[in-house]
């Protein structure tokens, strides 16, 4: 278990009239090695959600648990758990600042108190994971295209070597190529380095295509926990919350809508693809001769 | 430059009154649609600090293009395609290196009229949270017809409208850091018709949003476009915001690459991916099962044009099994 929150109440302006839930009884685990979306519309929580998991936002109440250990406990190492649970925030280009990209990667594990040629070596692994290419590391960060510069500021976290990355909506105003690179490049981190990946999203269909559980949080509390099959099948409570689900799961209950014996629980295109041409072959019994 | 700032810029220089403006078609020939751009190109410059050119960019390469009153235009383009570059010569942030751009038939590069265009055209950037100046809704609404010396009536009265025009009456008296990012979009929207432009250029004003602020202001978009004969230019990633525009317009390497109805455009399955773009899913359904072979028209681009083709095909397959 990496992660685990127990009953996270988390209150602006507490003790005035001002006085808000952000956050409201949160509870949920995520076990190391899994990718786990998290959607909700603007203002439900997210991102204050995903500060406490890394300690940045102290809850008003209840526990975090990072393997095992109570994170709110005296004498806990909170800026080693900043370097295990890694938080990329929104449009965090903005935060680039150094003369050059290899700098800049540079600067967390050179904070980490280590030395030059183990932060060096960091660096470098960091910039080749997210696909930048050598050309590109003496250059200011301020020269790279949106894509690019995306890159550099993911590479700065992950010379930190996290054991958790936690992204907040990496791919916002990439264009699609973009889009399906950087988030390939994370499906890698986590298929290969076995990193565990919290991905905050608006796009429904990138989440019902990378994620393996969601959470949805709406107006601080957690509203569904399940795979992308199971909450997705909710998609009309999601539309009454400002969300949606994939386009595609539109177009498989209209089709079961108009009583064709398509499985309800599609995602994304390629499933949805296989089965109608199983359904179309299968109809004219000679598999292929109708398509 | 964000929205306020240029709202601010309208002020430093909008200090002749507003009835006093004069016509803007003056010496144009009739054909011009509103927005025209002629053999354009602009390069951005990078100097040493010697002042020496060090590099030069060219980010839009010799563009032509017409544009008629009254047309939703979407712009697709990858990032660094030159889209924002072009956006911002519509109302002369930027002027052209070569070419020329008209609005309304006024040249960007002409001085004189350079209010005029920020008038005629209207702009919407990505974040709401940097174009909204005002502590109240309506405050912030009136920020440019009263920059602009519109009389105190009048004020009032383009802020009772374009509120209305996009939904956000019930929020005039509200704070808008209380909003969601749907309703600053909107508020920023209304912010730009109490100028009564003729044209409102948004350039990705959905991508900071959840789904359902995407919704409401593309659908607050086609409102002002249909009920008010606005018209829109849409800059935008999301390929589902482009099905139901006019014409759709594929930029590439600050060139025109593409240019059509969405249907001919989305038909172009493979063209598109080659510009690092895609198609809504349910195109993109279509399309691979006709690589299949199912028998299924090119672009489709709803999810009823789909059920229309496909439902028939699969009753007859599933009669055919029962």
């Amino acid at each position: 278990m990496a992660i685990k929150a127990e009953h996270i109440n988390y209150l602006y302006g507490e003790g005035t009239a001002f006085e808000q839930y952000a956050l409201k009884d949160v509870s949920f685990e995520i076990q190391d090695g899994e990718f786990v979306g998290l959607i909700g519309h603007t203002g439900s929580g997210k991102s204050t959600l995903i500060q406490h998991l890394n300690g940045l936002i102290q809850a008003s109440s209840g526990k975090i648990y990072y393997n095992g250990e109570d994170i709110y406990q005296d004498g806990y190492d909170k800026k080693g758990l900043r370097s295990k649970v890694g938080l990329v925030f929104q449009y965090p280009e903005h935060q680039l600042f150094e003369v050059d990209v290899f700098s800049d990667v540079c600067f967390g594990p050179r904070n980490q108190g280590l030395s030059k040629e183990e932060t060096e070596a960091r660096a470098r692994e960091a910039l080749m994971l997210v696909g930048l290419e050598e050309r590109f590391w003496y250059q200011s960060p301020f020269e790279l295209s949106g894509g690019q510069k995306r890159r550099a500021a993911i590479a700065g976290v992950l010379a930190m070597r996290p054991e958790v990355l936690i992204l907040d909506e990496p791919t916002a105003g990439l264009d699609p190529r973009g889009r399906d690179e950087i988030l390939d490049e994370i499906a890698a981190l986590h298929g290969e380095k076995g990193m565990t990946i919290v991905l905050v999203s608006h796009s429904m269909e990138d989440i019902a295509r990378y994620a393996d559980r969601i959470l949805v949080m709406n107006r601080g509390e957690k509203m569904f926990d399940g795979t992308p099959k199971e909450v997705f099948g909710h998609y009309k409570e999601l539309e009454k919350i400002g969300l949606a689900a994939p386009q595609i799961t539109y177009v498989v209950h209209q089709l079961q809508e108009h009583g064709i014996p398509i499985k309800g629980d599609i995602t994304t295109v390629e499933e949805a693809r296989d089965e109608i041409l199983r359904l179309l072959g299968k109809g004219s019994g000679k598999a292929g001769s109708r398509l | 430059m964000p929205g306020h700032l240029l709202r601010i810029a309208v002020k430093q220089g909008g200090l002749r009154l507003w009835n006093e403006i004069p016509d803007c078609q003056e010496g144009t020939g009739v054909s011009m649609g509103i927005i025209k751009a002629s053999k354009l190109i602009y390069e951005y410059i990078r100097r040493d600090e010697e002042d020496q050119v060090e590099e030069v960019n060219r980010a839009i390469d010799g563009l032509d293009l017409d544009i008629h009153e009254g047309d939703f235009v979407a712009i697709l383009g990858h990032n660094g395609s030159g889209k924002s570059t072009f956006a911002k010569q519509l109302n002369g942030i930027l002027l052209p290196t070569e070419g020329t751009v008209w609005i309304s038939g006024m040249k960007t590069d002409d001085d004189s009229h350079i209010w005029d265009i920020r008038k005629t055209a209207g702009m919407v950037f990505q974040n709401p949270d940097n174009q909204i100046i005002g502590n109240v809704v309506e405050e912030d609404v009136g920020f440019g017809p009263e920059n602009l010396g519109v009389p105190t009536d009048e004020i009032w009265r383009r802020v009772d409208e374009s509120l209305a025009a996009v939904g956000m009456t019930a929020y005039r008296m509200k704070s808008p850091n209380k909003l969601s990012g749907g309703q600053k979009q909107r508020v920023a929207i209304a912010g730009v018709m109490a100028m009564k432009p003729k044209c409102i250029i948004l350039d990705e004003p959905t991508a900071m949003l959840d789904p359902n602020g995407r919704r409401e202001v593309i659908r607050t978009v086609h409102e002002l476009n249909k009920k008010e004969g606005i018209t829109v230019l849409l800059i935008t990633h999301y390929m589902e915001e482009v099905i139901e525009a006019d014409r759709v317009i594929v930029m590439d390497s600050g060139r025109l690459v593409m240019d059509g109805t969405p249907k001919e455009i989305f038909s172009r399955v493979t063209e598109l991916k080659g510009y690092r773009l895609d198609v809504p899913q349910v195109t993109e359904l279509a399309y691979e099962l006709k690589q299949q072979g199912a028998e299924l028209p090119d672009g489709v681009l709803t999810i009823q044009e789909l059920m229309e083709c496909l439902v028939p095909m699969l009753q007859a397959c599933k009669e055919q099994d029962g």
